[in-house]
């Protein structure tokens, strides 16, 4: 895993200074071209090695993802907050975390308090529930799932 | 092209630093004040750091707009958490209207806001 990262990011710098473009976007060509190499190399080794090759396209994946569902979070704040109305129904909500280690929790955290509306306000002493805030409650099942499969399931396949 | 992308960011991340201030004043209370302050300034601010980045096309110049993002996305939440998380604890009331409130019992801040909401009875 590790491995496959430095290798990469070698191989980016390799690129580079044969290049001697210092820009990003030769950066990122080159950082391509040696994920595709490494990834061309390693088609018939163990799995352990393939491990890097199908995290990395799933955090890019993830980045996106999040960034849309931020938008649109935030766009539905923004109308709540120019019409005249309130139309929010805030509420303090359990949640149990699938995640087990401290930075998992944080990662998640994080997560959570960034797409807007929801915000965690306090952890369980022995790190199985989170206290969720959330600004737009109408079904608390929903809810959990929602964020059980859209959010933690995603997070944890690709931090474990 | 570039002009009009810089354009769009730049408008945008005004408006969501505009309407996270708006919200500041018009929201009911403390813990959705908090709540949207937060995000929107966050994204607001990445959304003009963006435009400023496409406008100076340098190197140096993008490497600090992505260190200042990363930092931010990184502090911010931590910080809204812990100011939500001592406002509960030193007693802030949440809205009259709000649905349910499940940590009350493990501190002692009472509202008048169900532990269970009315149509999750029976359940747990």
């Amino acid at each position: 895993m590790l491995k496959y990262f430095l290798l990469n990011l070698l191989l980016t710098f390799v690129w580079v200074a044969l290049t001697g473009q210092l820009n990003y976007s030769n950066f990122v060509f080159g950082g391509a071209a040696g994920f595709f190499i490494l990834w061309m190399l390693t088609r018939r080794s163990r799995n352990a090695d393939k491990e890097y090759f199908y995290r990395v396209p799933k955090i890019l994946v993830f980045i996106l993802y999040f960034l849309y569902d931020m938008m649109e979070a935030n766009l539905r704040v923004a109308i709540d907050v120019m019409t005249p109305n309130y139309h929010t129904t805030p509420g303090i909500i359990k949640y149990k975390l699938d995640a087990k280690t401290d930075f998992e929790i944080t990662m998640l955290t994080n997560i959570i308090a960034l797409t807007p509306g929801t915000m965690v306000i306090d952890i369980a002493e022995d790190k199985s529930y989170v206290y969720i805030h959330t600004m737009y409650l109408t079904d608390k099942k929903k809810f959990i799932k929602n964020l059980k499969a859209r959010t933690e399931t995603k997070l944890l396949e690709i931090l474990r | 092209m570039t002009d009009i992308l810089i354009m769009i960011l730049s408008t945008v991340g005004a408006i969501f630093v505009l309407i996270s201030s708006i919200g500041i004043v018009r929201m009911p209370d403390f813990y959705t004040r908090l709540s949207i302050t937060i995000k929107a300034a966050t994204l607001g601010i990445g959304c003009i750091l963006t435009a400023a980045a496409i406008h100076f096309a340098e190197f140096s110049t993008t490497t600090k707009v992505l260190a200042i993002v990363f930092f931010l996305f990184i502090t911010s939440p931590v910080a809204a958490f812990l100011i939500a998380r001592s406002a509960y604890i030193s007693g802030i009331k949440l809205w009259k209207r709000s649905v349910v409130d499940e940590l009350q019992d493990k501190y002692d801040n009472k509202n008048e806001i169900p532990v269970n909401p009315c149509k999750e009875e029976g359940e747990e």
